[in-house]
């Protein structure tokens, strides 16, 4: 059993989506529990997963019992050991806490909608066990479409925006389609440690130089890494609260990871650092995604779509913490998808509750919410902490390690694009507390401080979506006092010894 | 000396949080009023527990998390962070029961909210004064500025919203700024943000101008402290209700301020080592035309609390410049005018709030002839403006004496100076309140001639805190002990 880990987290939950799908037809009431027991069953086996190369550093599945170059591969080691755990984890508690939207969202298609949303997690983890670098395109596929599917499913402007998101990430996965064609026809081999091997001999060649571009091109299109990012604040604005929850957190964190994984365990370390002198010029567009992403969030008035801004600023701190190329920035880059995953998943959570119980989806529609939801305002106040990065929360630790990376490279444009991106996120924070708690609720006048903040009657969240939220919020701080543990039990490990 | 482990420091920090959820949960005000006192006397309890083990010397530790090897969070209870956590332990029993009096007496809102934003300040304070290495006190520097932002901006109306905003972009923004980038920086060059006896800068080849840089950044970023030009929230933030202003902004949030650049000075510079690049003088002046200049526009404002606040500043610069002398009598100093400060400063403050609490008046050109009304209040405030001024019999004169030694023993008698200026212009903005509130004829007042003071609420913790400042005079036991202690251990001998 424990040695067939890796493949119980995508199998599960592959059957599952079609008795889900099934289920729909039969009875509705089935689609939640059995898709609940899967994710929850893929979640479970992610973390033995992470048990497990926490001991032995690696594990090699073989998919029904080929061998390497024939079969495929899903290798798990430190880095997606831990990105895997945070996939799964994230796709399970936005399960659960959407229960309520999904019937009310989509109460006639609700066996679709499960499948779809368990095949979409099905499809991100898949592509972050596995070591097959075609397998790998196969999945994002499965992941796009049902993703696209996951976003237009509802309204008319969700269509439209998802179509867009469909063609543009379809542009993406084909330029990375397109890089591993030219790495096959170069070594003829699509499996990630054997194109590795193959590296330091080839490293001269145009067409793995030609391949590296144009996969790193690809990635940087689907992560919506700037100037690239334009699709995601329209795709990721109108999408439906079960959906959003899934894809904002995930998809660009797992684009993150592959890049990461490309660039360490395909084109090696050696070669993505030094051969090709990009990494200058990634950190330099990292910077200035880091600033334009913050000011644009700056420049909204819809909350949903200043969530989505930060997103696009956070896939700089990343990608140029990554490109930093040293231990630390690595560090702070691996952490953050952790980290990340689960900010943003909290914001949206947030939103998904202001979504129901507020008319508009501007910051000026939040009057009064803290007295009207306080626990979910409460949650959300951490969540927002953690984005500005305010210890203790988890994203004060990132942070912490990118800025050191930053320091350490010498590089401190980078580190005063972070520290001006956490005084924004500060400023765009402290603007909806300021709304939620000094304007009254709804449209009474003329309030002064004795009488005007009385009488409004406290109405919360339904328990099954603020349970699910305040597990994520409260690990905001698990994870940020446990960070180190993260960093020296794991990450250190997901980092090839030569990068110090 | 090797520290103890110890869980005392953990426990004590952890107690203002426990008391958090049945304060949001109880649903009678006597009860939840009653939790903030258990809670507060079983923190001081606490804090006194390990006062005899530090007397003799000991260190306790107690280590919450590693997060690498050579950082971790970690609490250490040493001389001056005990001196710091008996004052404000103390304070905050007096300052529960004297907001019981004043929020009941004006009937205010939200007061569930009120006390368990107070505990959290609590937790914050105690955490900075316990904090083991620089890393955990940023940590707990950080939680205190927002857990306070719903105190300050308590009345919720557009005058707390602009002053709320002021005191975020000040307190949080310096220290996103300038606290965040300097640590890092020094973790990268030194390895390590344990405070020492000396100190951990020396020695790493920083390079000079780099270190003044970051001497600047560590005294800016800690905005808390006062010092101008990154003063102007304290005025601000006086918006809150006087209980608040009384405890966070005379006692825990500006102490936290100085306390965080006593550790700079002393535990990541090093005196020795500050002396010897001479970066402490520049402080010094700093501290010096913050003196100045905060009691000169102290003098010309009419708003008793904003008097107080920029009364504030200018006394919050006296430990400053008393810890940039770096001489064995000024540390000294500045670590007694943490306590003395703080019991005459709130003694100032809970006056003002009772004299608001009682008339609603809070410009000091209405206050004529208050004395006649409320005269144990005015007498309180005698004692509390002896204090600050540094007149017999009231603590204050003890910390400003070691101070005017302190000037001194290093040969700087330009500080003495303005020492003596300050004195003076305190006199003079302090004095004429109490004699006007005495001495008028009787066309002049404004008041009844018929005693009318605040509820016991109120009043009892005033007397408590004007006793306590003029004990202080006679017995500055244990603080005075306890800072001499703390400079032993600093500069030896």
């Amino acid at each position: 059993m424990s040695q067939h880990y890796p493949a119980l987290i995508i199998v599960v939950p592959l059957l599952a989506a079609l008795a889900a799908a099934a289920a729909g037809w039969i009875n509705k009431r089935y689609c939640f529990p059995i898709a609940v027991a899967s994710l929850a069953a893929s979640f479970v086996s992610s973390v033995f997963l992470l048990g497990r190369v926490i001991r032995v550093k690696e594990v090699i599945y073989e998919m029904a019992g080929w061998t390497a170059p024939i079969g495929i591969v899903y290798r798990v080691d430190a880095l997606n050991g831990l990105v895997i755990v945070v996939v799964t984890a994230v796709a399970l508690v936005n399960l659960i806490y959407s229960k309520s939207a999904i019937e009310e969202d989509f109460p006639d298609k609700m066996g679709t909608y499960y499948a779809l949303y368990i095949l979409f997690a099905t499809g991100l983890a898949g592509m972050v066990v596995t070591g097959d670098a075609f397998n790998l395109y196969v999945l994002m596929e499965i992941a796009s479409l049902t993703g696209y599917s996951l976003m237009g499913l509802r309204r008319d402007r969700a269509t439209v925006s998802a179509l867009n998101y469909l063609i543009v990430g379809t542009i993406g996965a084909t330029f990375y389609l397109l890089g591993v064609g030219y790495i096959y026809i170069a070594t003829g081999t699509l499996n990630m440690a054997e194109i590795a091997s193959f590296m330091s001999q080839m490293s001269d060649s145009g067409s793995i130089r030609m391949a590296f571009v144009i996969c790193l091109a690809g990635l940087f299109i689907k992560m919506a890494f700037f100037p690239l990012h334009g699709w995601l604040p329209n795709a990721y604005t109108y999408t439906p609260t079960a959906s959003i929850g899934l894809i904002a957190p995930l998809t660009t964190k797992v684009t993150v990871y592959i890049m990461i994984r490309m660039a360490l365990s395909v084109f090696t370390p050696e070669f993505s650092f030094k051969t090709i002198e990009l990494s200058g010029a990634i950190v330099w567009l990292a910077i200035i995604g880091i600033v334009a992403g913050s000011c644009m969030a700056l420049a909204q008035k819809n909350f949903k779509k200043m969530f989505t801004y930060i997103i696009v600023a956070e896939v700089g701190y990343m990608v140029g913490g990554f490109w930093l190329g040293n231990r630390a920035g690595i560090s702070g880059s691996v952490l953050h998808i952790a980290n990340d995953a689960l900010m943003t998943l909290a914001l949206f959570m947030a939103a998904g509750i202001f979504a129901r119980k507020i008319k508009g989806e501007e910051i000026s529609d939040m009057q009064g919410l803290f007295r009207k939801m306080p626990w979910t305002m409460a949650a959300f106040v951490l969540g927002g902490l953690s984005i500005i990065g305010v210890p203790p929360t988890c994203g004060f630790f990132s942070k912490w390690y990118l800025i050191s990376g930053g320091i350490e490279a010498g590089n401190y444009y980078f580190v005063g694009a972070l520290l001006f991106s956490s005084l924004i996120n500060a400023v765009l924070f402290f603007r909806i507390f300021e709304v939620a708690y000094f304007e009254p609720f709804s449209e009474s006048h003329g309030h002064d401080h004795s009488h005007g903040h009385e009488a409004v009657a406290v109405e919360e969240a339904p328990l099954g979506m603020l349970i699910p939220f305040y597990v994520v919020a409260i690990s905001l701080v698990i994870l940020g006092i446990f960070s180190g543990d993260l960093i020296t039990k794991i990450i250190y490990f997901a980092i090839p010894a030569g990068i110090v | 000396m090797e520290p103890l482990f110890s869980i005392g420091p953990i426990l004590a920090v952890l107690t203002p949080v426990a008391a958090v959820p049945v304060l949001i949960s109880s649903k009678n005000e006597n009860v939840r009023e009653g939790w903030t006192f258990l809670a507060a006397g079983a923190l001081f309890l606490m804090v006194v527990s390990m006062l005899p083990s530090i007397l003799e010397g000991a260190r306790l530790e107690f280590v919450i998390a590693t997060l690498t090897p050579s950082l971790a969070i970690k609490l250490t209870v040493d001389a001056l962070g005990m001196l710091f956590a008996l004052v404000a332990s103390f304070l905050w029993i007096v300052t529960s029961a004297y907001s019981i009096g004043y929020m009941r007496t004006l009937k205010e809102h939200s007061q569930t909210r009120y006390y368990s934003f107070f505990a959290l300040s609590l937790f914050a304070t105690i955490g900075v004064a316990f904090s083991g290495n620089f890393f955990t006190m940023y940590l707990f520097y950080e939680l205190l500025s927002l857990a306070t932002y719903p105190l300050v901006t308590h009345h919720q109306d557009k005058e707390a919203r602009s002053s709320g905003r002021k005191y975020l972009f000040y307190i949080l923004g310096s220290s996103i700024a300038f606290l965040i980038p300097a640590m890092l920086i020094t973790y990268a060059y030194t390895g390590t943000l344990d405070f020492g006896s000396q100190g951990f800068m020396a020695g790493h080849g920083i390079p000079p101008k780099l270190l003044l840089l970051l001497l600047g950044m560590f005294i800016f970023g800690f905005a808390k402290c006062g010092i101008m030009p990154f003063h102007s929230w304290l005025p601000a933030a006086m918006v809150a209700p006087t209980p608040v202003s009384a405890l966070l902004h005379a006692v825990a949030v500006v102490k936290v301020g100085v306390f965080c650049v006593i550790r700079v000075i002393t535990g990541v510079f090093g005196t020795d080592f500050l002396s010897s690049l001479q970066y402490n003088s520049y402080l010094a002046y700093l501290a010096a035309f913050t003196i100045l200049a905060a009691s000169l526009i102290a003098l010309s404002q009419d708003n008793l609390k904003r008097r107080l606040a920029f009364s504030t500043i200018g006394q919050l610069s006296y430990i400053i410049l008393g810890a940039a002398l770096l001489t064995r009598y000024s540390l000294t100093a500045s670590m007694l005018h943490i306590a003395m400060h703080a019991f005459g400063k709130i003694t100032l403050f809970f006056c003002a709030g009772a004299i608001f609490a009682a008339s609603g008046i809070k410009n000091i050109s209405r206050m004529v002839g208050i004395g006649k009304r409320m005269p144990w209040t005015m007498g309180a405030f005698l004692v509390g403006s002896l204090s600050v001024i540094g007149l017999p019999p009231a603590g204050g004169l003890i910390s400003k004496w070691f101070l005017v030694l302190g000037t001194l023993e290093s040969d700087q008698i330009f500080f003495l100076f303005v020492l003596l200026a300050s004195s003076l212009l305190n006199a003079a903005y302090f004095l004429p309140i109490v004699y006007r509130a005495f001495f008028c004829s009787e066309e002049e007042s404004q008041f009844e001639n018929k005693v009318d003071e605040v509820p016991a609420w109120c009043l009892g913790p005033i007397m408590v805190t004007a006793t306590a400042s003029l004990i202080l005079f006679f017995y500055p036991q244990p603080f005075l002990r306890l800072a001499r202690q703390a400079v032993q251990t600093i500069l030896g001998g």
